[in-house]
């Protein structure tokens, strides 16, 4: 936190948690769980590999439904067969209503609402074909007849218990050669199941993004102006070559937050920020504004270098200078 | 300084098409594609690929990091809108029956004569130890699926198992439906047991043949064997040929694993695994259908060689199925 290279991070050193991560250095990597699929067009597409932890929740919750429509369904046809008086067809048809829904329920909401089920839905994650191709139902058939040794056969054990006759050390034996299906994702970094790997599915979390305005946008609306620029703040070349995209983005998170010690960040980081660059101008300035054409000023300068092909990913990016092409983005 | 912000005038001529497919897939997230008016889902396909487009020229120009984010997720929303399992379900059902199935059986022809081997080395393993001795029956069948039939039965007795006609219409509902539940268990896990290379699987067809062995001895025993066939002829043809399915499609699962090919193992597991699972989906039918028989036609019933007309009808039915439909295409062709 001493050292002078943090120092000049628009990152402000109290206050709101800090948006970035705590290393400085050059643009994160992509994260570990991140996978990509090449759509039929050609684009790759990113996704986040679901955590364990949400997965187990989608499948409990599943797994809660499909008890209690169990036990409804069950109840309704005691009832109504009980009053008709003949209760033992009453019981098979329990008996294969509860057949169907504990190895259909999965496949039924897999193929109708395209590799969700209401628990995934709820925790906003997918099943996707690892290849990137359609999700084909026989993916689906295949992952979910494997569920019946990696998850109903381990639950029935352990809730019900093994039949009688049966001996401890067997039981013992099979309840851990049954978790080392159960426990499967743990032990591969794509954190598939059994029925992941025969199905060459991968279960992703697709959150929503929002389309926030433009940052940039605001620094114009606020002067009314149709340039990227606001006029009242000029840079130069030089002070726009102090930083990088990974200084760029944080600045963006900054300027989205809203909170109550937003201004206070706001005005530190501009402090920092024009004690970097060698601000000469005015330093009694409003700091959002500043800050605001500041940002449209430093992604215009980084995006017209991203043209020619060179992407400065960082501060300590440092590219040799652009040479012959000086002229192409000053006045 | 007066660059122009180029990703800034991108955004602005594109942003009402992204919003137009935002919306779109939106309504379809919630209520289904069908849904959608046919005018709006004719524009579904081209706003995603507008989209896509957007998102290749956005990760090369724009450093805003909320539109590109915005895109990635836009995008991966519609691409499961636009490839997400695009089967109507009875059309889908159509073409499982129609060629999926009865093709990949042929696919897997090798591991489900395999898994047929075995079972019939543990019926003559069965059979003839139980000949041998007699003792060796307890050991093979478990008390609640002999039934009371063991070596102590008076041949009467047993001779009534096989023509007990059936007491009252709901029992013998019951009775099949319990049948078919706890077949088709056994099916799905010898299918998922071929995970374990296979050993649990083939352990399990060769349990079901001593099994089998052994009622055959025991009925051989006392002079009943070609009427116990009979009896188990009505559901077994269809029963034994959906159990084995299931064992050869966890044997195709343990030969993806011990012979991968040129492939790395988790792939060739994925491309094997559909077509077994494929297999085992429609030997759960088959096994429904084998309920069906055994609780209702097999009591029903009585006579020997109508037992061996239907048996022998069935057999024949699912062979010229399997060697037949959907002939020519390949497992896999859409």
């Amino acid at each position: 936190m001493t050292d002078s290279s943090t120092v000049a991070s628009p990152r402000p050193p109290s206050g709101p948690p800090a948006p970035a991560p705590k290393e400085s250095g050059p643009a994160p990597a992509r994260p570990r769980s991140e996978r990509r699929i090449i759509t039929p067009e050609g684009v790759p597409l990113a996704f986040q590999l679901a955590e364990r932890g949400e997965r187990a929740a989608a499948v409990l919750i599943d797994l809660v439904i499909m008890m209690l429509a169990i036990a409804l369904i069950a109840l309704a046809i005691v009832f109504l067969f009980g009053r008709v008086g003949v209760v033992e067809v009453g019981f098979g048809v329990t008996l294969l209503t509860s057949f169907l829904i504990r190895n259909f329920y999965f496949i039924y909401f897999e193929l109708r609402w395209q590799g969700a089920t209401p628990g995934k839905r709820a925790l906003g994650l997918r099943v996707i074909d690892r290849k990137g191709g359609y999700l084909r139902p026989d993916s689906i058939f295949a992952r979910n007849i494997l569920r019946e040794v990696e998850l109903f056969i381990p639950l029935t054990l352990l809730l019900i218990g093994p039949g009688e006759g049966s001996s401890a050390w067997i039981n013992l034996l099979t309840l851990g050669w049954l978790s080392v299906f159960a426990f499967m994702p743990f032990f591969n970094k794509d954190r598939l199941r059994a029925g992941d790997i025969v199905a060459g599915t991968w279960v992703v979390s697709a959150p929503k993004t929002l389309l926030l305005s433009d940052v940039a946008a605001e620094a114009k609306t606020a002067t009314g102006s149709t340039q990227a620029v606001d006029p009242d703040y000029a840079f130069t070349r030089e002070q726009l070559e102090v930083y990088g995209i990974y200084e760029l983005q944080t600045l963006e998170d900054v300027l989205r937050q809203r909170g109550p010690q937003t201004e206070e960040t706001l005005r530190e980081v501009t402090r920092r920020i024009q004690r970097k660059i060698g601000w000469a101008g005015d330093e009694a300035v409003d700091s959002r504004r500043f800050l605001e054409a500041f940002y449209a000023a430093l992604r215009a300068h980084l995006e017209s270098r991203m043209l020619f092909g060179e992407r400065r990913e960082s501060k300590h990016d440092r590219k040799p200078p652009p040479g012959g092409r000086a002229g192409s983005d000053s006045t | 300084m007066s660059a122009p912000l180029k990703s800034y005038e991108f955004r602005r001529e594109r942003e009402a098409s992204w919003r137009e497919l935002e919306g779109l897939v939106g309504a379809a997230e919630k209520s289904g594609l069908k849904s959608l008016p046919a005018d709006q889902l004719l524009r579904l396909p081209s706003l995603y690929r507008a989209a896509l487009s957007s998102l290749s020229v956005a990760r090369s120009i724009s450093l805003d990091q909320n539109v590109v984010s915005y895109l990635e997720s836009l995008c991966a929303r519609a691409y499961f809108q636009v490839y997400g399992s695009r089967s109507n379900f009875f059309e889908g059902i159509r073409r499982f029956f129609a060629y999926s199935f009865p093709a990949a059986v042929r696919e897997a022809l090798w591991p489900v004569l395999i898994a047929a081997a075995w079972m019939i080395l543990g019926s003559l393993v069965g059979f003839l130890l139980v000949q041998h001795s007699a003792e060796w029956y307890g050991s093979f069948v478990p008390v609640d699926l002999a039934g009371g039939r063991d070596p102590a039965s008076s041949t009467e007795s047993l001779r009534e198992v096989l023509y007990r006609p059936g007491d009252t219409a709901e029992s013998l509902y019951l009775f099949a439906t319990y049948l078919f539940t706890h077949n088709s268990k056994i099916g799905l896990i010898s299918f998922a047991l071929g995970f374990a290379l296979g050993v649990p699987t083939v352990l399990l067809m060769f349990y079901n043949g001593l099994v089998l062995g052994a009622f055959l001895a025991l009925y051989d025993d006392r002079g009943l064997v070609w009427e116990l066939a009979a009896w188990l002829s009505v559901h077994g043809t269809t029963e034994l040929l959906a159990i084995v399915l299931c064992g050869g499609g966890g044997l195709v699962l343990a030969r993806a694993i011990i012979f991968p090919d040129q492939y790395s193992r988790l792939d060739s597991l994925a491309r094997r695994g559909r077509a077994a699972g494929t297999l085992v989906m429609g030997a759960v039918v088959m096994l429904f259908v084998a309920g069906l028989l055994e609780g209702f036609v097999r009591q029903l019933v009585t006579d020997v060689s109508t037992r061996y007309t239907i048996g022998g009808t069935m057999l024949a039915f699912w062979l010229i199925y399997f060697a037949l439909a959907g002939r020519g295409r390949h497992y896999g062709d859409d």
